[in-house]
Protein backbone atom coordinates (compact mmCIF):
# COMPACT_ATOMS: atom_id res chain seq x y z
CA UNK A 1 0.00 0.00 0.00
CA UNK A 2 1.28 3.66 -0.84
CA UNK A 3 0.37 6.07 1.75
CA UNK A 4 -1.50 9.46 0.19
CA UNK A 5 1.53 11.21 1.75
CA UNK A 6 4.24 8.95 -0.31
CA UNK A 7 1.89 9.36 -3.34
CA UNK A 8 2.15 13.24 -3.28
CA UNK A 9 5.55 13.18 -2.91
CA UNK A 10 6.02 11.38 -6.17
CA UNK A 11 3.37 13.59 -7.83
CA UNK A 12 5.10 17.03 -6.53
CA UNK A 13 7.89 17.52 -5.57
CA UNK A 14 10.00 20.91 -5.65
CA UNK A 15 13.45 20.25 -3.88
CA UNK A 16 16.27 21.48 -6.32
CA UNK A 17 13.32 22.93 -8.21
CA UNK A 18 15.67 25.66 -10.27
CA UNK A 19 18.15 22.83 -10.80
CA UNK A 20 15.74 20.76 -12.77
CA UNK A 21 14.33 23.71 -14.39
CA UNK A 22 18.03 24.09 -16.63
CA UNK A 23 17.40 20.27 -17.46
CA UNK A 24 14.36 20.65 -19.20
CA UNK A 25 15.00 23.75 -20.54
CA UNK A 26 14.69 22.29 -23.72
CA UNK A 27 11.47 20.70 -23.33
CA UNK A 28 9.69 23.48 -21.84
CA UNK A 29 10.16 25.63 -25.13
CA UNK A 30 9.03 22.93 -27.06
CA UNK A 31 6.22 22.26 -25.17
CA UNK A 32 5.29 26.20 -25.34
CA UNK A 33 5.65 26.65 -28.90
CA UNK A 34 3.63 22.81 -29.46
CA UNK A 35 1.04 24.12 -27.20
CA UNK A 36 0.52 27.35 -29.22
CA UNK A 37 0.45 25.68 -32.61
CA UNK A 38 -1.69 22.83 -31.26
CA UNK A 39 -4.65 24.96 -29.58
CA UNK A 40 -4.77 26.94 -33.24
CA UNK A 41 -4.48 23.86 -35.29
CA UNK A 42 -7.00 22.58 -32.80
CA UNK A 43 -9.86 25.11 -33.95
CA UNK A 44 -9.57 23.33 -37.79
CA UNK A 45 -9.60 20.22 -35.89
CA UNK A 46 -13.12 20.76 -34.41
CA UNK A 47 -14.59 22.26 -37.44
CA UNK A 48 -13.58 19.49 -39.93
CA UNK A 49 -14.24 17.10 -37.34
CA UNK A 50 -11.26 14.98 -37.58
CA UNK A 51 -10.29 14.43 -33.80
CA UNK A 52 -10.64 10.93 -34.66
CA UNK A 53 -8.03 11.61 -37.64
CA UNK A 54 -5.51 13.00 -34.83
CA UNK A 55 -5.33 10.26 -33.08
CA UNK A 56 -4.95 7.78 -35.85
CA UNK A 57 -2.08 10.02 -37.23
CA UNK A 58 -0.49 9.70 -33.73
CA UNK A 59 -0.58 5.91 -33.41
CA UNK A 60 1.21 5.66 -37.01
CA UNK A 61 3.77 8.74 -36.19
CA UNK A 62 4.73 6.47 -32.78
CA UNK A 63 5.23 3.27 -34.64
CA UNK A 64 7.87 5.39 -37.00
CA UNK A 65 9.06 6.49 -34.02
CA UNK A 66 9.67 3.59 -32.35
CA UNK A 67 11.03 2.13 -35.97
CA UNK A 68 13.51 4.77 -35.85
CA UNK A 69 14.63 3.92 -32.22
CA UNK A 70 15.00 0.33 -33.14
CA UNK A 71 17.02 1.10 -36.45
CA UNK A 72 19.36 3.86 -34.64
CA UNK A 73 17.84 6.78 -36.72
CA UNK A 74 16.98 9.83 -35.74
CA UNK A 75 13.43 9.72 -33.56
CA UNK A 76 11.65 12.86 -34.42
CA UNK A 77 12.68 12.05 -38.84
CA UNK A 78 11.05 8.55 -38.00
CA UNK A 79 8.29 10.28 -36.47
CA UNK A 80 7.35 12.64 -38.96
CA UNK A 81 7.52 9.98 -41.43
CA UNK A 82 5.08 7.52 -39.76
CA UNK A 83 2.71 10.95 -39.43
CA UNK A 84 2.98 12.60 -43.19
CA UNK A 85 1.95 8.70 -44.63
CA UNK A 86 -0.76 8.46 -42.44
CA UNK A 87 -2.03 11.93 -42.82
CA UNK A 88 -1.64 11.79 -46.57
CA UNK A 89 -3.62 8.56 -46.86
CA UNK A 90 -6.48 9.76 -44.81
CA UNK A 91 -6.45 13.15 -46.75
CA UNK A 92 -6.44 11.02 -50.01
CA UNK A 93 -8.90 8.09 -49.65
CA UNK A 94 -11.22 10.09 -46.90
CA UNK A 95 -13.00 12.95 -48.48
CA UNK A 96 -16.45 12.02 -47.26
CA UNK A 97 -16.62 11.75 -43.11
CA UNK A 98 -17.39 7.90 -43.13
CA UNK A 99 -14.83 6.84 -45.38
CA UNK A 100 -12.53 8.82 -43.37
CA UNK A 101 -13.02 6.82 -39.79
CA UNK A 102 -13.58 3.37 -41.52
CA UNK A 103 -9.73 3.88 -42.86
CA UNK A 104 -8.65 5.87 -39.67
CA UNK A 105 -10.13 2.43 -38.28
CA UNK A 106 -8.27 0.16 -39.83
CA UNK A 107 -4.70 2.28 -39.73
CA UNK A 108 -4.93 2.89 -35.94
CA UNK A 109 -4.31 -0.44 -34.50
CA UNK A 110 -2.06 -1.31 -37.17
CA UNK A 111 0.14 1.59 -36.90
CA UNK A 112 0.18 0.91 -32.60
CA UNK A 113 0.96 -2.64 -32.98
CA UNK A 114 3.65 -1.94 -35.60
CA UNK A 115 5.32 0.28 -33.07
CA UNK A 116 4.76 -2.46 -29.85
CA UNK A 117 6.91 -4.64 -32.59
CA UNK A 118 9.36 -2.58 -32.77
CA UNK A 119 9.68 -1.02 -29.07
CA UNK A 120 9.50 -5.12 -27.92
CA UNK A 121 12.28 -5.71 -30.38
CA UNK A 122 14.44 -2.56 -29.26
CA UNK A 123 17.01 -3.24 -26.49
CA UNK A 124 17.54 0.23 -25.03
CA UNK A 125 16.37 1.63 -21.79
CA UNK A 126 12.71 0.98 -21.25
CA UNK A 127 11.88 4.48 -20.32
CA UNK A 128 12.57 5.63 -23.55
CA UNK A 129 9.91 3.40 -25.03
CA UNK A 130 7.24 4.15 -22.51
CA UNK A 131 8.24 8.35 -23.53
CA UNK A 132 6.95 7.56 -27.04
CA UNK A 133 3.27 6.32 -25.76
CA UNK A 134 3.35 8.89 -23.18
CA UNK A 135 5.57 11.37 -22.93
CA UNK A 136 8.97 12.35 -20.73
CA UNK A 137 10.24 15.13 -19.34
CA UNK A 138 13.90 15.36 -20.77
CA UNK A 139 13.36 13.64 -24.43
CA UNK A 140 14.69 16.70 -25.88
CA UNK A 141 17.98 17.51 -26.82
CA UNK A 142 19.69 20.42 -28.50
CA UNK A 143 19.18 19.26 -32.49
CA UNK A 144 15.65 17.91 -31.87
CA UNK A 145 14.78 21.22 -29.96
CA UNK A 146 15.37 22.80 -33.47
CA UNK A 147 13.70 19.99 -35.20
CA UNK A 148 10.68 20.85 -32.95
CA UNK A 149 10.16 24.37 -33.01
CA UNK A 150 11.13 24.75 -36.91
CA UNK A 151 8.24 22.29 -37.81
CA UNK A 152 6.08 23.73 -34.94
CA UNK A 153 6.96 27.41 -37.22
CA UNK A 154 6.06 25.93 -40.28
CA UNK A 155 2.67 24.75 -39.36
CA UNK A 156 2.08 27.85 -37.65
CA UNK A 157 2.96 29.99 -40.76
CA UNK A 158 0.90 27.35 -43.13
CA UNK A 159 -2.15 27.85 -41.28
CA UNK A 160 -2.39 31.69 -41.25
CA UNK A 161 -1.69 32.16 -44.59
CA UNK A 162 -4.68 29.26 -45.48
CA UNK A 163 -6.46 30.83 -42.97
CA UNK A 164 -9.35 32.36 -45.11
CA UNK A 165 -9.31 29.09 -47.87
CA UNK A 166 -9.40 26.59 -44.59
CA UNK A 167 -12.19 28.40 -42.97
CA UNK A 168 -14.47 28.79 -46.05
CA UNK A 169 -13.88 24.66 -47.23
CA UNK A 170 -14.44 23.88 -43.13
CA UNK A 171 -17.30 25.74 -43.15
CA UNK A 172 -18.83 24.99 -46.44
CA UNK A 173 -16.58 22.94 -48.79
CA UNK A 174 -19.13 22.98 -52.10
CA UNK A 175 -19.85 27.00 -51.91
CA UNK A 176 -15.63 27.22 -51.08
CA UNK A 177 -14.86 25.25 -54.77
CA UNK A 178 -17.74 27.02 -56.34
CA UNK A 179 -16.03 30.44 -55.42
CA UNK A 180 -12.72 29.58 -56.57
CA UNK A 181 -10.69 28.19 -53.50
CA UNK A 182 -8.86 25.20 -54.07
CA UNK A 183 -10.43 23.04 -52.03
CA UNK A 184 -8.96 19.64 -52.73
CA UNK A 185 -4.86 21.00 -52.42
CA UNK A 186 -6.62 22.88 -48.94
CA UNK A 187 -8.01 19.59 -47.50
CA UNK A 188 -4.51 17.59 -48.37
CA UNK A 189 -2.23 21.07 -47.55
CA UNK A 190 -4.02 21.00 -43.90
CA UNK A 191 -3.61 17.00 -43.54
CA UNK A 192 0.08 17.33 -44.19
CA UNK A 193 0.25 20.23 -41.43
CA UNK A 194 -1.90 17.86 -39.19
CA UNK A 195 0.76 15.10 -40.10
CA UNK A 196 3.62 17.49 -38.97
CA UNK A 197 2.02 18.68 -35.06
CA UNK A 198 1.35 15.01 -34.51
CA UNK A 199 5.06 13.97 -35.16
CA UNK A 200 6.24 17.10 -32.64
CA UNK A 201 3.82 16.31 -30.08
CA UNK A 202 4.31 12.74 -29.84
CA UNK A 203 7.68 13.86 -28.98
CA UNK A 204 6.77 15.63 -25.87
CA UNK A 205 3.07 14.45 -24.79
CA UNK A 206 3.47 10.76 -26.61
CA UNK A 207 1.31 9.33 -28.52
CA UNK A 208 -1.41 8.66 -27.16
CA UNK A 209 -2.32 11.42 -25.51
CA UNK A 210 -1.92 13.98 -28.70
CA UNK A 211 -5.41 15.04 -28.13
CA UNK A 212 -5.55 16.53 -25.04
CA UNK A 213 -3.07 19.50 -26.72
CA UNK A 214 -4.63 19.29 -30.20
CA UNK A 215 -8.52 19.36 -29.57
CA UNK A 216 -9.08 19.43 -25.46
CA UNK A 217 -8.02 23.66 -25.71
CA UNK A 218 -9.93 24.12 -28.80
CA UNK A 219 -12.61 22.45 -27.46
CA UNK A 220 -12.83 24.44 -24.38
CA UNK A 221 -12.48 27.74 -26.19
CA UNK A 222 -15.36 27.17 -28.45
CA UNK A 223 -17.58 26.37 -25.36
CA UNK A 224 -16.24 29.99 -24.52
CA UNK A 225 -16.49 32.22 -27.37
CA UNK A 226 -18.03 31.58 -31.03
CA UNK A 227 -15.61 34.83 -32.29
CA UNK A 228 -12.72 34.38 -34.72
CA UNK A 229 -10.89 35.72 -33.05
CA UNK A 230 -11.24 34.89 -29.38
CA UNK A 231 -11.40 31.45 -30.27
CA UNK A 232 -8.44 31.00 -31.52
CA UNK A 233 -7.16 32.82 -29.35
CA UNK A 234 -8.05 31.44 -26.29
CA UNK A 235 -7.45 27.95 -27.49
CA UNK A 236 -3.81 29.08 -28.47
CA UNK A 237 -3.36 30.41 -24.69
CA UNK A 238 -5.40 26.97 -23.47
CA UNK A 239 -2.90 24.83 -25.21
CA UNK A 240 0.05 27.07 -23.86
CA UNK A 241 -0.92 26.70 -20.08
CA UNK A 242 -1.50 23.23 -20.34
CA UNK A 243 1.53 22.14 -21.88
CA UNK A 244 3.89 24.43 -19.82
CA UNK A 245 1.98 24.36 -16.61
CA UNK A 246 2.17 20.29 -17.20
CA UNK A 247 5.84 20.09 -17.74
CA UNK A 248 6.55 22.58 -14.77
CA UNK A 249 4.27 20.34 -12.33
CA UNK A 250 5.48 17.15 -14.02
CA UNK A 251 9.40 18.73 -12.87
CA UNK A 252 10.17 17.32 -9.48
CA UNK A 253 7.71 14.21 -10.00
CA UNK A 254 8.75 10.68 -10.95
CA UNK A 255 5.95 10.17 -13.30
CA UNK A 256 5.58 10.72 -17.14
CA UNK A 257 4.45 13.95 -17.87
CA UNK A 258 1.87 13.73 -19.93
CA UNK A 259 -1.13 13.15 -17.09
CA UNK A 260 0.00 16.60 -15.90
CA UNK A 261 -1.04 17.85 -19.28
CA UNK A 262 -3.81 16.32 -19.71
CA UNK A 263 -5.12 16.76 -16.34
CA UNK A 264 -4.47 20.75 -16.82
CA UNK A 265 -6.32 20.71 -20.13
CA UNK A 266 -9.10 19.27 -19.19
CA UNK A 267 -9.67 21.06 -16.25
CA UNK A 268 -9.43 24.09 -18.25
CA UNK A 269 -12.48 22.16 -20.46
CA UNK A 270 -14.14 21.71 -17.65
CA UNK A 271 -14.64 25.17 -16.14
CA UNK A 272 -14.99 26.56 -20.00
CA UNK A 273 -18.18 24.36 -19.96
CA UNK A 274 -18.92 25.83 -16.73
CA UNK A 275 -18.53 29.20 -17.85
CA UNK A 276 -20.15 28.37 -21.24
CA UNK A 277 -23.11 27.46 -19.44
CA UNK A 278 -23.93 30.83 -17.80
CA UNK A 279 -23.03 33.30 -20.50
CA UNK A 280 -25.06 30.71 -22.70
CA UNK A 281 -28.08 33.05 -22.22
CA UNK A 282 -26.15 36.17 -22.81
CA UNK A 283 -24.08 36.66 -25.96
CA UNK A 284 -20.78 35.24 -24.51
CA UNK A 285 -17.26 36.93 -25.57
CA UNK A 286 -17.86 38.06 -29.55
CA UNK B 1 -17.03 47.22 -60.90
CA UNK B 2 -15.11 45.27 -63.68
CA UNK B 3 -17.99 42.49 -64.54
CA UNK B 4 -20.48 45.50 -65.38
CA UNK B 5 -17.57 47.31 -67.66
CA UNK B 6 -17.03 43.62 -69.49
CA UNK B 7 -20.68 42.95 -70.08
CA UNK B 8 -21.09 46.67 -71.61
CA UNK B 9 -18.73 45.21 -74.60
CA UNK B 10 -21.00 42.46 -75.44
CA UNK B 11 -24.29 42.78 -77.31
CA UNK B 12 -27.34 42.69 -74.63
CA UNK B 13 -28.77 39.54 -75.65
CA UNK B 14 -26.00 37.54 -76.22
CA UNK B 15 -27.12 34.36 -73.38
CA UNK B 16 -25.30 35.00 -70.50
CA UNK B 17 -25.03 30.69 -70.03
CA UNK B 18 -25.60 28.58 -73.16
CA UNK B 19 -25.70 24.82 -73.41
CA UNK B 20 -25.87 23.01 -76.83
CA UNK B 21 -26.27 20.01 -77.33
CA UNK B 22 -24.97 19.33 -73.99
CA UNK B 23 -25.52 15.15 -72.85
CA UNK B 24 -24.46 13.59 -69.14
CA UNK B 25 -25.41 10.28 -68.24
CA UNK B 26 -23.78 7.71 -65.19
CA UNK B 27 -22.84 4.25 -66.80
CA UNK B 28 -26.32 3.26 -69.21
CA UNK B 29 -28.32 6.36 -67.33
CA UNK B 30 -29.34 9.30 -69.23
CA UNK B 31 -29.56 12.06 -67.50
CA UNK B 32 -30.14 14.31 -70.08
CA UNK B 33 -29.44 14.36 -74.14
CA UNK B 34 -29.01 16.64 -76.53
CA UNK B 35 -29.55 19.54 -74.36
CA UNK B 36 -29.58 23.48 -75.91
CA UNK B 37 -30.52 26.32 -73.56
CA UNK B 38 -29.43 29.83 -73.29
CA UNK B 39 -29.78 31.73 -70.16
CA UNK B 40 -30.25 35.74 -70.95
CA UNK B 41 -29.50 38.95 -68.77
CA UNK B 42 -32.62 39.08 -66.42
CA UNK B 43 -33.97 35.99 -66.89
CA UNK B 44 -35.27 33.58 -64.34
CA UNK B 45 -35.20 30.08 -64.88
CA UNK B 46 -36.27 27.47 -62.86
CA UNK B 47 -35.44 24.09 -63.11
CA UNK B 48 -37.20 21.27 -62.09
CA UNK B 49 -37.54 17.47 -61.83
CA UNK B 50 -37.80 14.35 -59.41
CA UNK B 51 -34.75 13.57 -57.61
CA UNK B 52 -31.83 11.91 -60.11
CA UNK B 53 -33.32 13.58 -62.87
CA UNK B 54 -29.43 15.13 -63.10
CA UNK B 55 -30.87 18.87 -61.58
CA UNK B 56 -27.46 18.71 -59.51
CA UNK B 57 -25.45 17.07 -62.16
CA UNK B 58 -26.95 20.30 -64.15
CA UNK B 59 -25.58 22.88 -61.65
CA UNK B 60 -22.20 20.62 -61.03
CA UNK B 61 -21.82 21.23 -65.21
CA UNK B 62 -22.22 24.82 -64.76
CA UNK B 63 -19.77 25.41 -61.83
CA UNK B 64 -17.17 23.45 -64.07
CA UNK B 65 -17.40 20.71 -61.60
CA UNK B 66 -18.98 18.05 -64.07
CA UNK B 67 -17.07 17.10 -67.06
CA UNK B 68 -20.42 16.69 -70.03
CA UNK B 69 -20.14 13.61 -71.73
CA UNK B 70 -20.88 15.38 -75.06
CA UNK B 71 -21.92 18.87 -76.06
CA UNK B 72 -20.89 22.55 -74.96
CA UNK B 73 -21.42 24.84 -71.70
CA UNK B 74 -20.21 28.49 -72.31
CA UNK B 75 -20.27 30.79 -69.33
CA UNK B 76 -20.13 35.06 -70.24
CA UNK B 77 -18.50 34.22 -73.51
CA UNK B 78 -15.87 31.15 -72.42
CA UNK B 79 -16.28 27.33 -71.70
CA UNK B 80 -17.04 26.85 -68.08
CA UNK B 81 -14.81 26.70 -65.69
CA UNK B 82 -14.46 25.48 -62.36
CA UNK B 83 -14.01 27.98 -59.35
CA UNK B 84 -15.08 30.94 -61.83
CA UNK B 85 -15.90 34.07 -59.14
CA UNK B 86 -18.60 35.21 -61.55
CA UNK B 87 -20.81 32.64 -60.75
CA UNK B 88 -22.61 33.55 -57.17
CA UNK B 89 -23.87 30.22 -55.86
CA UNK B 90 -26.41 29.82 -53.48
CA UNK B 91 -26.11 25.99 -51.58
CA UNK B 92 -29.14 24.22 -50.02
CA UNK B 93 -29.80 25.53 -46.01
CA UNK B 94 -27.66 22.79 -44.16
CA UNK B 95 -27.71 24.16 -41.10
CA UNK B 96 -24.65 25.95 -39.44
CA UNK B 97 -24.07 23.75 -36.37
CA UNK B 98 -23.39 26.02 -33.15
CA UNK B 99 -20.23 26.55 -31.76
CA UNK B 100 -19.07 27.56 -35.30
CA UNK B 101 -16.28 30.05 -34.75
CA UNK B 102 -17.68 33.16 -37.35
CA UNK B 103 -20.14 35.62 -37.06
CA UNK B 104 -22.78 36.36 -39.17
CA UNK B 105 -20.20 39.14 -41.20
CA UNK B 106 -17.51 36.46 -41.14
CA UNK B 107 -19.90 33.96 -43.56
CA UNK B 108 -20.51 36.89 -45.89
CA UNK B 109 -17.05 37.95 -45.76
CA UNK B 110 -16.30 34.61 -46.80
CA UNK B 111 -17.72 36.05 -50.22
CA UNK B 112 -15.18 38.53 -51.01
CA UNK B 113 -12.14 36.96 -49.76
CA UNK B 114 -12.25 33.82 -48.55
CA UNK B 115 -10.67 32.44 -51.73
CA UNK B 116 -7.48 34.00 -50.76
CA UNK B 117 -4.64 33.00 -49.27
CA UNK B 118 -2.04 35.31 -46.85
CA UNK B 119 -2.62 37.20 -43.50
CA UNK B 120 -6.30 36.85 -42.31
CA UNK B 121 -6.38 40.67 -42.17
CA UNK B 122 -8.94 42.26 -43.71
CA UNK B 123 -8.70 45.54 -46.12
CA UNK B 124 -10.67 48.63 -45.21
CA UNK B 125 -12.37 48.13 -48.86
CA UNK B 126 -13.79 44.41 -47.98
CA UNK B 127 -15.05 45.56 -44.91
CA UNK B 128 -17.18 48.10 -46.36
CA UNK B 129 -18.44 45.42 -48.83
CA UNK B 130 -19.07 43.25 -46.21
CA UNK B 131 -21.58 45.91 -44.49
CA UNK B 132 -22.99 46.70 -47.77
CA UNK B 133 -23.65 43.31 -48.94
CA UNK B 134 -25.00 42.66 -44.79
CA UNK B 135 -27.30 45.58 -45.69
CA UNK B 136 -28.40 44.59 -49.34
CA UNK B 137 -29.93 41.04 -47.37
CA UNK B 138 -31.15 43.39 -44.55
CA UNK B 139 -28.89 41.21 -42.00
CA UNK B 140 -26.81 44.37 -40.47
CA UNK B 141 -28.93 43.64 -37.23
CA UNK B 142 -27.27 40.09 -36.16
CA UNK B 143 -24.35 40.67 -38.24
CA UNK B 144 -22.49 40.55 -34.96
CA UNK B 145 -24.45 36.92 -33.50
CA UNK B 146 -22.50 33.94 -33.96
CA UNK B 147 -23.71 32.22 -37.32
CA UNK B 148 -24.78 28.81 -35.27
CA UNK B 149 -27.64 31.00 -33.15
CA UNK B 150 -29.16 32.43 -36.22
CA UNK B 151 -32.31 30.59 -37.88
CA UNK B 152 -32.29 28.90 -41.18
CA UNK B 153 -33.67 31.67 -43.12
CA UNK B 154 -31.31 34.18 -41.42
CA UNK B 155 -28.26 31.83 -42.17
CA UNK B 156 -29.78 31.43 -46.09
CA UNK B 157 -30.30 35.53 -46.06
CA UNK B 158 -25.92 35.24 -45.31
CA UNK B 159 -25.40 32.80 -47.94
CA UNK B 160 -27.63 35.12 -50.58
CA UNK B 161 -25.13 38.03 -49.28
CA UNK B 162 -22.23 36.12 -49.58
CA UNK B 163 -23.32 34.80 -53.19
CA UNK B 164 -23.69 38.99 -54.73
CA UNK B 165 -19.84 39.23 -53.20
CA UNK B 166 -17.85 40.10 -56.24
CA UNK B 167 -21.16 41.41 -58.38
CA UNK B 168 -21.64 37.88 -60.12
CA UNK B 169 -22.85 37.59 -63.49
CA UNK B 170 -25.07 34.48 -62.69
CA UNK B 171 -26.62 33.62 -59.96
CA UNK B 172 -26.60 29.73 -59.36
CA UNK B 173 -29.14 28.34 -56.61
CA UNK B 174 -29.62 24.90 -55.85
CA UNK B 175 -32.50 24.61 -53.46
CA UNK B 176 -32.12 27.57 -51.50
CA UNK B 177 -35.57 27.60 -50.08
CA UNK B 178 -35.49 23.48 -48.70
CA UNK B 179 -36.28 23.39 -45.14
CA UNK B 180 -37.36 26.92 -45.06
CA UNK B 181 -41.02 28.23 -43.55
CA UNK B 182 -42.88 30.43 -45.94
CA UNK B 183 -42.09 33.97 -44.41
CA UNK B 184 -38.60 33.16 -45.18
CA UNK B 185 -38.87 31.54 -48.31
CA UNK B 186 -40.38 34.70 -49.57
CA UNK B 187 -38.10 36.90 -47.84
CA UNK B 188 -34.68 34.82 -49.51
CA UNK B 189 -36.69 34.29 -52.75
CA UNK B 190 -37.51 38.00 -53.29
CA UNK B 191 -33.60 39.11 -52.44
CA UNK B 192 -32.97 36.68 -55.60
CA UNK B 193 -35.42 38.26 -57.41
CA UNK B 194 -34.54 41.71 -56.39
CA UNK B 195 -30.71 41.13 -57.45
CA UNK B 196 -32.61 39.57 -61.08
CA UNK B 197 -34.39 42.69 -61.74
CA UNK B 198 -31.95 45.67 -60.18
CA UNK B 199 -28.98 44.27 -61.87
CA UNK B 200 -29.90 42.18 -64.59
CA UNK B 201 -28.33 39.12 -62.78
CA UNK B 202 -29.59 35.82 -64.36
CA UNK B 203 -31.30 32.89 -62.63
CA UNK B 204 -30.78 29.26 -62.39
CA UNK B 205 -32.87 27.88 -59.57
CA UNK B 206 -33.07 24.25 -58.84
CA UNK B 207 -36.10 23.91 -57.30
CA UNK B 208 -38.68 20.65 -56.26
CA UNK B 209 -41.22 23.32 -55.38
CA UNK B 210 -42.01 25.77 -58.01
CA UNK B 211 -45.10 27.30 -55.70
CA UNK B 212 -42.27 30.15 -54.04
CA UNK B 213 -40.97 31.28 -57.06
CA UNK B 214 -43.89 30.83 -59.71
CA UNK B 215 -44.17 34.59 -59.80
CA UNK B 216 -40.77 34.79 -60.68
CA UNK B 217 -40.41 32.63 -62.86
CA UNK B 218 -39.75 33.55 -66.81
CA UNK B 219 -38.97 29.95 -68.05
CA UNK B 220 -38.96 26.71 -66.69
CA UNK B 221 -36.52 23.50 -67.72
CA UNK B 222 -38.13 20.41 -66.61
CA UNK B 223 -35.92 17.08 -66.39
CA UNK B 224 -37.55 13.79 -65.80
CA UNK B 225 -36.44 10.62 -67.10
CA UNK B 226 -33.61 11.06 -69.42
CA UNK B 227 -35.71 13.74 -71.43
CA UNK B 228 -36.58 17.09 -70.70
CA UNK B 229 -39.35 19.80 -71.80
CA UNK B 230 -38.66 23.57 -71.48
CA UNK B 231 -40.39 26.77 -71.71
CA UNK B 232 -43.12 29.29 -69.81
CA UNK B 233 -44.39 27.93 -66.84
CA UNK B 234 -48.01 27.96 -69.16
CA UNK B 235 -46.43 25.67 -71.19
CA UNK B 236 -44.56 23.24 -69.27
CA UNK B 237 -46.89 22.97 -66.33
CA UNK B 238 -49.63 21.52 -68.20
CA UNK B 239 -51.21 17.80 -67.95
CA UNK B 240 -50.37 17.10 -71.49
CA UNK B 241 -46.94 17.98 -71.31
CA UNK B 242 -45.62 16.39 -68.46
CA UNK B 243 -47.78 13.04 -68.93
CA UNK B 244 -45.58 12.73 -72.30
CA UNK B 245 -42.68 13.22 -70.58
CA UNK B 246 -43.25 10.89 -67.55
CA UNK B 247 -44.72 8.30 -70.06
CA UNK B 248 -47.37 7.74 -67.53
CA UNK B 249 -50.88 10.56 -66.70
CA UNK B 250 -50.32 13.03 -65.09
CA UNK B 251 -52.36 15.84 -63.54
CA UNK B 252 -51.27 19.51 -63.20
CA UNK B 253 -53.87 21.48 -61.18
CA UNK B 254 -54.14 24.79 -60.59
CA UNK B 255 -55.61 25.92 -57.83
CA UNK B 256 -55.73 29.43 -55.96
CA UNK B 257 -52.09 30.30 -57.49
CA UNK B 258 -50.61 27.37 -56.68
CA UNK B 259 -49.59 24.54 -58.92
CA UNK B 260 -49.89 20.74 -57.68
CA UNK B 261 -49.04 17.69 -60.15
CA UNK B 262 -50.36 14.52 -59.12
CA UNK B 263 -49.21 10.76 -60.67
CA UNK B 264 -45.47 11.43 -60.24
CA UNK B 265 -44.17 8.03 -60.74
CA UNK B 266 -41.29 7.36 -58.16
CA UNK B 267 -38.32 8.57 -59.45
CA UNK B 268 -35.35 5.85 -60.09
CA UNK B 269 -33.14 6.95 -56.29
CA UNK B 270 -36.54 5.96 -54.67
CA UNK B 271 -37.67 2.45 -53.65
CA UNK B 272 -39.88 2.85 -50.87
CA UNK B 273 -43.36 0.46 -52.27
CA UNK B 274 -45.71 2.16 -50.28
CA UNK B 275 -46.14 5.23 -52.27
CA UNK B 276 -45.92 3.90 -55.81
CA UNK B 277 -47.19 7.10 -56.89
CA UNK B 278 -46.34 10.30 -55.40
CA UNK B 279 -48.02 13.72 -55.48
CA UNK B 280 -45.83 17.03 -55.59
CA UNK B 281 -45.86 20.45 -55.09
CA UNK B 282 -44.64 21.97 -58.33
Amino acid sequence: MITLGELWARMFNFENYGELLTLVHNSLIAGAILGIVGGLIGVFVMQRDMAFAVHGISELSFAGAAAALLFGVNVVAGSLAGALIAAIMIGLLGSRARDRNSIIGVLMPFGLGLGILFLALYPGRSGNKFGLLTGQIISVDDPQLVWLTGISIVVLIGLLVMWRPLSFDSLDADVAAARGVPTRFVSLAFMVLLGLIVAVSVQIIGALLVLALLVTPAAAALRLSASPLWVPVLAMVFGFTSAVGGILLALGGSLPISPYITTISFSIYLIARLVGLRTKTRAGLR
Amino acid sequence: MTAAVGSTHRHPTEPVLSLANAALGFGDRVLWNDLTIDVCAGEFLAVLGPNGSGKTSLLKTILGQQQLDSGTARFDGHAVRRGDRRIGYIPQQKLIPGGTPMRARDLVALGVNGHRFGLPVSRASEKRQVEELLESVGATAYADEPVGNLSGGEQQRLRVGQALAGDPRLLLCDEPLLSLDLQHQRGVSELIDRRRREHGTPVVFVTHDVNPVLGMVDRILYLAGGQFREGTPDEVLRSEVLTELYGTPVDVIRTGGRVVVVGIPDSETHHHHHSAHGEANL
